[in-house]
This record gives C-alpha cells, structure tokens and sequence, in this order.
C-alpha cells in the first residue's frame, strides 16, 4: 500500500536538489570560493528545510511506507523508481539533511585548494547517501549504494592526509567487494523470485514475502551480509575504517562516520532481517557474538591509540557493535534501540569528529601527546568536548544513554549473558573517553605550540550547537523519536518472527510483553 | 506541591544553568546565586516533607520518559518516609556547605565553574534521592558521578587532581554495571522499574528467598559498593580527596557516598526476601568498617585520615541496612552527614588558614589560633566517637545493638573494635592539630594563621549543633522509637525469627566504653606521651608499614590490573591482532592473494599467437578427451 499524504514528491525534491544544487554550484567560476561556499550551504539548508515535513507529516500509526513515489523504470524487467521512507529509514534521512549542512560547515576554513571540486562532491554525496535511504526497489538501491562510493573514495583521495591514496585504495576495494557480492545476491533474489512466485520484481516491500527455502536463504544471507558487515563495519571487518578515517579531511570523517556507516545497519534492517528471516534466526546468536567482541574490542583497541581520530574511529566499532547487538537481540526495545544508536552515533561521533577538526585546523596535528592543559586556553572548546564525550560514554541525560540502555535492555531480553556482558563495556568506553580528555584538555599546558590557541569561533559555534541540542532531546525525551518508529519496527519483527505468541501481562502502569517464537517447519 | 516538588529539583538546576552559561558575568555572585538557589530549594523541600510527617506519602508523574513495548519509565518524583530523610538532609547540609564555600573559594579563579558543578550535583542528587523508579536513580547515580568527576578534577591542572577525578569516574562505573544488571533483571521480572508497582509486588514475584531477589539484590549492591567506596571498589575515595575540601564535605562525606545505603534502604522490599543478600551487605559492611579504620590509623593527612574514616562509618551504615535495620542505617546516615561533614568543613578551615597544608606532623597547638574551629571540631569527634549525647552514639549504637539482637555477634564485635579505633584517630587527628605544643616553631606566624571568617564558622556551628541534637530522634518516647517508627512506614526492620534480647544499658554501656577508651589511649600516647607514637610503629613495624601504604591496594591495582591491561591492549590486541593479523594478515593478504593470482593468469596473455594457439589446442585435447572418457565409461 502506497501512501503520500503530501500528494508532492517531496523525497525525489529532497533527494535531488543537492543534484541540481551540484550543476549550480558546477557553472561559478573556480575563483569564487566563498560564493561557491555559501551556495552549497545555501542548498544544503534549503535540502534540509524542505525535509522538515517528512518529520511533521509523518504517520506514525501505520508500517506502509510513506511519501511513496512510483513510476516505472525498465518496465520489462520490472524495475522501477520507487522510493518512500517508513519509521525505520525517516530518522536517517533526516540525519543526513541534517548533518551534511554542519559538516560542509566546518570546511569553510579547512578546505582551501579545489573548493568548487570540493562542494560539488559533497552536494553529490547528498544526493547518494538519500538515494540509499529512500530507495525501495533493489536495483535502485544498488545503483545509490555504489554511487556515494565514488564520492567519498574522491573526498579521501584528493584532500585527505599523507596516505590518502593508499587508505582511500583500501577503502574503496573492501566496500566494492562487499558490494559486488551484494550486486550477485540482487540479482539471484530477481530471478529466484520469479522462480517462486512468477513475477520479475525488484520490489523490496514485495520482496519482503518472497517465500524462499531454507538454503537459498543461507548463500543470499551471507551475500548481504558481507556487503553490509563491511560497510558497518562488524568486527572483524573493520580495518578500513581507522585508515579511512585518519586519512580522510573532517567532513568526510563526520559523512563517513555519522551516515555511510548507517548504510550498513540500515541494509541489515531492510534486506538480511525482513526477506531472510530464517537465517535472521540462524545466525542471530553468531551476529550477537561479534557484536559483543566488536563492542569490547572497539574499546580495548582505542584506548591506546596515540591519534584522538583513530581513537574515534575504533569507538565506532564499539558503537556500531551495540547497533548491531540490539538488531539482532530481536526484540521490540533492542530493535529501536539500536536505530537510535544509529542517529546517537551520528550525532555525537559526528560532532567529535568535529571536534577534532577543530584543533586540527588550528595545530595540523592530532596526537594526543601534542596537547594537554586545552581546558585553560579554550574553556568553550573544552566545555563542547566534554559534553559530547558524556554522549558517547552514555552518560544519563545525554542521548548515548537512552540508546545503550535500549540495546542492552533488548539484548538482555534475549538472553541475559548479553545484557550483563556488555553492561561492563561502559567501564571501558569511560576508559579511553576519559583518559584521551585528560591528556588533552587537563594538567599543565606542556606545549608552548598551544600557547595562544584561539577559541571556538562563531562559525563553529554555529555548527555544533545544533548537535548539542540534539544531545539533550533524545536524552530527556527520546518519544519523539520513538514513538514514529514504533509501528514499523513491530512490523519489521513480525516479518522475521513468522509465528508469535504474544501474552500480555498487565498491570496499572506498565505492560510486559514476552514473546515467544515459535520456529516453523 | 506537583509544581513545588518540581523546583526542588529545578532551582539548583536553573543556579547550574545561570553560572554554567554565563559564569563570566556571573563570577562575582556566583556563589551568592548558588547558594541562594539552594535555600530555596531545601524551603521548598519542607513542604512535601511536612506532608509526609503528616501520614501523606507525595508521589507525581511529569511526563514519561521512556516508554518502551517491555516497559514504560516515567519521570516522576516520590517523597515518602525514606526519601523524606534523605531530601532533608541533602538539601540543608548541601546548603550550608554553599554557603561555606562561598568563604572557602574566594579568590578562585574557577569562582564560578566551582558554583556551577556544585549546583549540578545538588541536582544529580536530588534526582537519585527523589526519582519515583530505579532508571531515575541511576540519572542521578551516574549525574552525581560526574559531578564528583568534574568537582574532584576541579584544580585540573594539577595532575594528580585530574588523575583521581577519572579514577573516580572509571571505579563506580564497574559499580554502575552492576546497578544495570539489577536494573534489566528487576525489568525482566516486575516489568517496571517503578517502585510504587515493584515493592508491593516483589515477594510476590521473587518469592522469600529465591535466586531472583539474590541476583537483583547483589547486583544493585555492586552498585552501591561503588558509589559507597566499600571494599574492594573503596579506592577511588581517599585520592578523591584532591577535589576542594567542601567538596569533599559535601560529595564524600555527607551526600554522595551515602547513595549506596540509600539503594539498599530504598529497595528493602527485596533485600528482605534475601537473607543471602543481606548477609553479603552486613559482611562487606563490617570488613570495610574495620579495614578503613586501621588505615586511618596511620596517615598523617587530615583529610585522608577522615577519607578513611568516611569509608569506615559507611562500613557501619551497611551493617544496618544489610541486617535488615534499614532504619539504623538511614540513623547513621543522616548523623554522619552532620557530624562528618562538618569535620571536613573544619579541616577545611584548618586547611583555609594554613596555606594548604594537611599534615598533622606540621600541626600542634592550633587551637590557641582557631578556637572555634577547634571547638566544633572537637564536638564532631565526640560525635563520631559515639559519646552520649552526641549525635553519632545513638545511631552507632542502634546499629550495633539491632546487630547483636538479629542474630549477627560477630559483626557486633567487630563494630565495637572498630569503635574504638575510631575515637582512638579520631582523637589523635585532634590532639595533634589543635592541643600540645606547636611543632614546628613560628610555622603560624609565618601563616598568619587565624581563625576562618564568619560565613564559614557559622555554617560550621549549625552542623555543631546538628551533631550534638541531630541524634535525639533516635530515644526511646513513648514506647517507640521516633526515627525507626518513622521509617518503617516505609523501610519496615525484616523480621527475624529468634530475636534475641540484651540489657539495653549494658550494650550502651559497652559502646561508650569503647569510644572513651579510644579517646583515652589516644590521650595517654600524644598528649601525656607515656609512649611515643613511633615506638609502637616499631614494635609493630610490618603491620605498621603494611598499614602506611594502606595495603598496597593501589599498587597492587595497578601493576595487576591497570598495566598489564593497557599493555596487553597496546602491543597484542592493537599491534598484533589488529595491524598485522586482521588488516595486513586477512584483508591486504586477501588483496595480495588476488593480485597475485592475477599476475598468474597474466602469464597466458603473452601476445604471441602460437602461444595462443598452443594453449587452444591443449584445451581442445582435453575437452574432447574428457567428453570421449565419460561417452566410453
């Protein structure tokens, strides 16, 4: 069922104005760089403006997707332009319209050599990174998927750091095999499909129920798993991302960080869990598994590195670990759990990169060895780096917390050696949060180079207040969020659970609701 | 009253805001702000206070917080007969250690921050104490945590501050660990976490003595063992020493570090259904009561000499509320807070006037230059001491008498050991700071050393008087003990099955023979000098060194624990499984496989056509070969 209750395509305008922003931006002159600056901003804050309503007008009452467009693409294979977003895909979206502003903010003073080159990139990632999160035909899907590579592998590639090359090779050629093998599973999902049901489509929602046996399952499975394993990354497919991060210019590392990553988990939630729910179970317990080490090991891993970016990117790892444990505890609170993780991770891994960014522009060094005693010289920058480092270490109050807390509460639901493992992983993510905000912000100034750092500025200001805000909100009242996700994620549950037995137990205040999975067959 | 009990929390909020955001243009009333937020808050806090003594139990909803499928955490607020006690005691203490540190801080540079954090943690606080649900209690569990965090790294460019800050921080995090463990069982088995539907709900539910009660109450206590600094996670308190003395007051002696006996008072409902659980708290309760007084023993740092001692009566409070006499440990409490915190306050004050310095080697005599001063601080130590009528006997007392009736002797003897030594450093802290001779010549001169100004000394003298009355509640009248009968309303005493019954006076009689025998022998030793102090460290020189370096808890933490964690982490997990076996190992060999699998292949693509034509008949050979194999066979 389709709906779009605006009766205007707003996601295509969404998706597609970074496009036409990208051509505007392609006809100013190369020398024009502030003006070539403000118009990319320009669009991307009119993108998100005009994403607004997508929030406002959203149904959170029903699972069918909504803004729904539909027009036939290769009509004689069965392909189609179809795009629509329920209550798991609306948040990302909007992440992105909303972070992509911030991040292309933060470059006005950082990117200095190629900035018409520069923003036509990021404007065309726009376009990718929508594309991924709206599309509900596979081929589609596949066709963004591989498009906001090209962008991100130019982003490393040309304004990275001193091994870009090498770091954006291995990015690109990891992703790529991931997303060929993804490419063959589309295309064997097409045609196994007609094989059951008669029909070529490249429907996902429809592709939803395909009834396919259980080893077909399997191989098709671990095909996407693959792809969106490394793209997440999981544990132990995670090597790129240290490279890719250390190298990459501030705004890729926010773009890569707080939205190409969520393709990953996104891909789970749309392809492994709901058309594959068999080995959704199978394999449940061995994804769990991962997760938990990718969570432990993220943290082990981070609290010795010597670069605060690298330390930031191995504190993914252990993020996205609990993304993936809430997925895959399947249950109602660990489910949505782990989609708030994915906007918490974007918001506050988002803005550390920032962050760093920040001294960064200042120091061209991010060696935590290079600073200390940061709190006395930029009391504002400390005061920003400390809350969002409260986010990411989950402190009560702050985003961070309302997400693990969901992931473990779901986890815990499943078995609860999951729960009470990971309850530990906040002693260490406290660890090297804490440690690396000691060396640089805390004890005597010992570099007489950081002497006469300049504060925050108005334009940074501008960039991470927004973020800030974001921090409190889900911290202190998370239902906005997840009260438009509810419905979707239960219906999600219900593809994968294809027998359930619910049994309430009421009582005046709260419901508990155990549900039982009955395996077919 | 929805509203009012609202601005208790938020008031301290608002100062928090105010001096946190513009502490720039705020600085000069910074402290004013802050404390006045604070009276206004503990005004505030009467009403619903005088509601409960009135029979009415106060209970609102604001919003819900988290409503999940599995289960709905509201924000609501709850002041009932255990909670009453707590909001009166962290409202007024917190207010006077404000208005304290307005004289204490003065001058500081950080002026502001100072006010801010401190509102901040009244407000952390204030949630944990008020919070109608666990989830509640643990915002403001890990709130008042960061505020210890920011307020014991607050002279942050010291790096031994900064160091213990974090220390702190990392420590009640393994605590914290186990309060969400407790946390997603009681989800699990109640699904709530509220305690109006868990606690009348819980025998029920868990039923008397089952595993369940046992795992959530273990699982909370390791909540509390952090937060509370008992053994063996009570390391974190004594380098927490290195915040600002009314911190110190405030966060580690008075408020803060009693949160742990809060959580198992509050959750008496399921401590009660596990006599495994109780045993866990009173046992631990007791070690850590003796094991920090012998430490306090030996230093010679006022204010870790009282760090130790704050474990040790902590120690006393678990022994109350792990028998079952959860009345007897909210007793102690709320008289600890007075009496403790203002031994700290007057440390502070010592402190104030000598520079910074604490130990009480440089000390002597100091009472002919700070008699108020000393005055309280000579009240405290009675108090603490367990001398009547001061406050600290009638709850030390409860606690060991209730230990001794409900069955538990051996906890009774070593509560009373421990008492003795109490008053024995306790008295050997004063004796060496304010009496005798001034040790090192003309070291107050050169000080100008002299008493604190009268915005210390007065809230000084509040807690004096609070010391000296604050443990009246606890007499016998009319049949019944006021404090117990007012907490049972809520906290009811488990009930055991053989109670066994001693003279009263005979017990009272015991306690304050221990406590004037420890003032005495301190008495004998540093002001008669019938034996010197170092004498005896020689008789007993092991134990006396294994005393000084306080076990070699931290060392042993440290080489056991900390190094080689980080070393492993650093040259195996990162150096080797990271570097070389995953990335170089599995994805650049797999990468290095694929190339050279193609430099293979690329030897066919020679250019030449007889190559070519080579290799084509070859395959025709074997093609045709095979189809005539499998045709014939």
């Amino acid at each position: 069922m389709d709906i779009n209750q605006l009766h205007f395509p707003i996601l295509s305008v969404v998706t597609f104005l970074p496009l036409v922003g990208a051509f505007v931006v392609a006809l100013i002159n190369e020398e024009h760089e502030n003006l070539i600056r403000y118009v990319t901003f320009g669009f991307l804050v009119l993108d998100f403006i005009i994403s607004l309503p997508l929030f406002f007008y959203f149904d959170p009452t029903t699972y069918h997707m909504q803004f729904v467009e539909r027009v036939p693409w290769i009509k004689s294979l069965g392909f189609q332009y179809y795009v629509g977003v329920d209550g798991i895909s609306l948040f990302l979206v909007l992440l992105t319209t909303f972070l992509t502003p911030l991040a292309q903010l933060s470059t006005w003073k950082a990117i200095d050599k190629k900035v018409k080159l520069f923003n036509i990139t990021v404007l065309l990632m726009q376009t990718g990174m929508l594309g991924v999160f709206i599309s509900l035909d596979m081929f589609l899907f596949y066709v963004f998927w591989e498009v906001q590579l090209i962008p991100m592998y130019m982003m490393i590639g040309i304004w990275g750091g001193p091994n870009r090359v090498f770091a954006t090779m291995k990015f690109f050629l990891y992703t790529f095999a991931g997303s060929v093998l993804m490419m063959v599973a589309i295309m064997a999902l097409y045609f196994l499909n007609h094989k059951f049901t008669g029909t070529y489509t490249s429907d996902m929602v429809k592709l939803m129920q395909s009834p396919l046996p259980y080893h077909l399952q399997l191989w098709l499975f671990l095909a996407f798993f693959i792809a969106f394993a490394i793209k997440v990354p999981m544990w132990p497919f995670h090597t790129w991302l240290p490279w890719a991060h250390v190298e990459a210019p501030t705004a890729g590392s926010v773009l890569l960080a707080g939205i190409l990553l969520k393709m990953g988990t996104y891909g789970f939630l749309r392809f492994n869990l709901p058309m594959f729910p068999d080995m959704t179970h199978a394999f449940a317990m061995l994804i769990i598994i991962m997760a938990i080490i990718g969570i432990f090991y993220g943290a082990f891993v981070a609290m010795v590195q010597p670069d605060i970016k690298k330390l930031v990117a191995y504190s993914s790892v252990s993020h996205l670990g609990y993304s993936m444990l809430g997925m895959f505890a399947l249950t109602q609170v660990g489910m949505e759990g782990s989609i708030m993780q994915m906007i918490n991770h974007g918001i506050s891994t988002g803005a550390l990169f920032l962050l760093v960014g920040i001294v960064y522009e200042r120091r061209h060094t991010r060696l935590i060895s290079e600073y200390g005693g940061l709190a006395s010289l930029t009391p504002a920058y400390a005061t920003f780096f400390m809350i969002f480092t409260l986010s990411s270490i989950a402190v009560p109050g702050t985003n961070g917390f309302v997400g693990e807390f969901m992931v473990l509460l779901g986890a815990f639901l499943d078995k609860h050696i999951w729960g009470v493992l990971v309850a530990f992983g906040g002693i260490f993510s406290a660890t090297y949060m804490l440690t690396m905000y000691k060396r640089v912000f805390f004890n005597k100034v010992t570099n007489p180079k950081n002497l006469g750092l300049p504060d925050m500025n108005i334009r940074e200001w501008i960039y991470l207040l927004p973020l800030l805000v974001f921090v409190f909100w889900i911290g202190i009242y998370p239902n906005t969020f997840l009260s438009k996700m509810r419905v979707s994620v239960e219906h999600l549950l219900k593809q994968v659970n294809r027998t359930t037995v619910v049994a309430p137990a009421k009582n005046e205040q709260v419901s508990m609701t155990k549900t039982v999975v009955v395996k077919k067959g | 009253m929805k509203v009012i009990l609202l601005f208790v929390i938020l008031t301290p909020l608002i100062g928090f805001l105010i001096n946190g955001i513009f502490g720039r243009w705020t600085k000069p009333f910074a402290g004013v702000i802050a404390a006045a937020a604070l009276g206004i808050s503990f005004i505030l806090g009467l009403f619903p206070i005088i509601s409960v003594l009135h029979g009415h139990v106060v209970e609102y909803t604001y919003f819900t917080w988290m409503p999940f499928k599995e289960v709905v955490i509201p924000f609501g607020l709850r002041v009932d007969y255990v909670s009453a006690v707590m909001l009166f005691v962290v409202t007024f203490v917190s207010w006077m250690i404000h208005i304290y540190s307005n004289g204490y801080m003065a001058g500081d540079k950080g002026y502001a921050r100072y006010f801010s954090y401190l509102n901040m943690f009244v407000t952390a606080m204030l949630i944990l104490v008020l919070g109608n649900n666990y989830l509640l209690m643990f915002v403001g569990w890990e709130g008042v945590g960061l505020a210890s965090y920011l307020l014991i790294g607050f002279w942050y460019e010291k790096s031994t501050a900064s160091d213990a800050g974090e220390k702190a921080f990392v420590v009640n995090r393994i605590g914290d660990a186990g309060f969400i463990i407790g946390i997603l069982y009681m989800v699990y088995y109640f699904g709530s976490v509220t305690y109006s539907n868990v606690f009348p709900r819980a025998e029920h539910v868990l039923g008397y003595g089952s595993t369940a009660a046992t795992i959530i109450g273990i699982a909370l206590f390791v909540g509390a063992v952090g937060k509370s600094a008992q053994f063996p996670l009570y390391i974190w308190l004594t380098d927490a020493m290195e915040g600002p003395t009314p911190v110190s007051s405030l966060i580690h002696a008075a408020t803060m570090v009693t949160a742990g006996v809060y959580m198992v008072a509050r959750s008496n409902a399921i401590y009660s259904l596990s006599p495994i659980a109780q045993e866990i708290v009173a046992t631990i309760g007791a070690f850590t009561a003796f094991y920090a007084a012998t430490m306090a023993l030996t230093h010679k740092d006022i204010k870790r000499i009282l760090a130790y001692s704050t474990l040790s009566q902590l120690g006393y409070m678990f022994i109350g509320v792990g028998i079952g006499a959860y009345w007897t440990g909210l007793f102690h409490l709320m008289t600890h807070a007075f009496f403790k915190g203002l031994l700290f306050l007057a440390a502070g004050a010592v402190m104030h006037s000598m520079r910074g310095l604490l130990s009480i080697d440089l000390m002597g005599g100091l009472k002919k230059y700070m008699p108020q001063t000393a005055a309280v601080m000579v009240i405290a130590s009675l108090a603490i001491s367990g001398i009547p009528p001061f406050a600290g006997f009638f709850s030390k007392d409860a606690i060991l008498a209730s230990a001794l009736e409900m069955g538990h002797p051996i906890i009774w003897i070593v509560g009373e050991i421990t008492a003795f030594m109490t008053a024995f450093y306790m008295f050997r802290m004063v004796f060496n700071v304010f009496y005798g001779e001034e040790k090192v010549e003309s070291l107050y001169h050169d000080l100008h050393t002299h008493e604190a100004p009268a915005v210390m000394t007065i809230p000084m003298w509040v807690l004096a008087i609070l010391s000296i009355i604050g443990g009246w509640v606890g007499i016998k009248s009319g049949g019944h003990i006021p404090f117990e009968w007012f907490v049972a309303h809520t906290a009811p005493t488990t009930e055991v099955a053989h109670e066994a019954h001693y003279s009263e006076a005979l017990l009272m009689g015991i306690s304050v023979t221990m406590g004037l025998s420890g003032i005495l022998a301190a008495w004998l030793i540093y002001i008669k000098k019938i034996i010197t102090a170092e004498k005896i460290a020689n008789m007993f020189k092991p134990i006396y060194t294994l005393l000084a370096n306080t076990y070699y808890a931290d060392e042993f933490v440290y080489c056991c624990i900390v190094k080689p964690f980080w070393w492993l982490s650093t040259n195996f997990l990162w150096k080797i499984v990271d570097v070389i076996i995953i990335d170089k190992g599995m994805v650049d060999g797999a990468g290095w496989i694929a190339g050279r699998v193609g430099k293979g292949f690329r030897l066919f693509q020679t250019g030449f056509a007889n190559n070519y034509a080579y290799w084509m008949s070859l395959g025709i050979i074997l093609l045709s070969s095979w189809y005539l194999f499998v045709k014939i066979i």
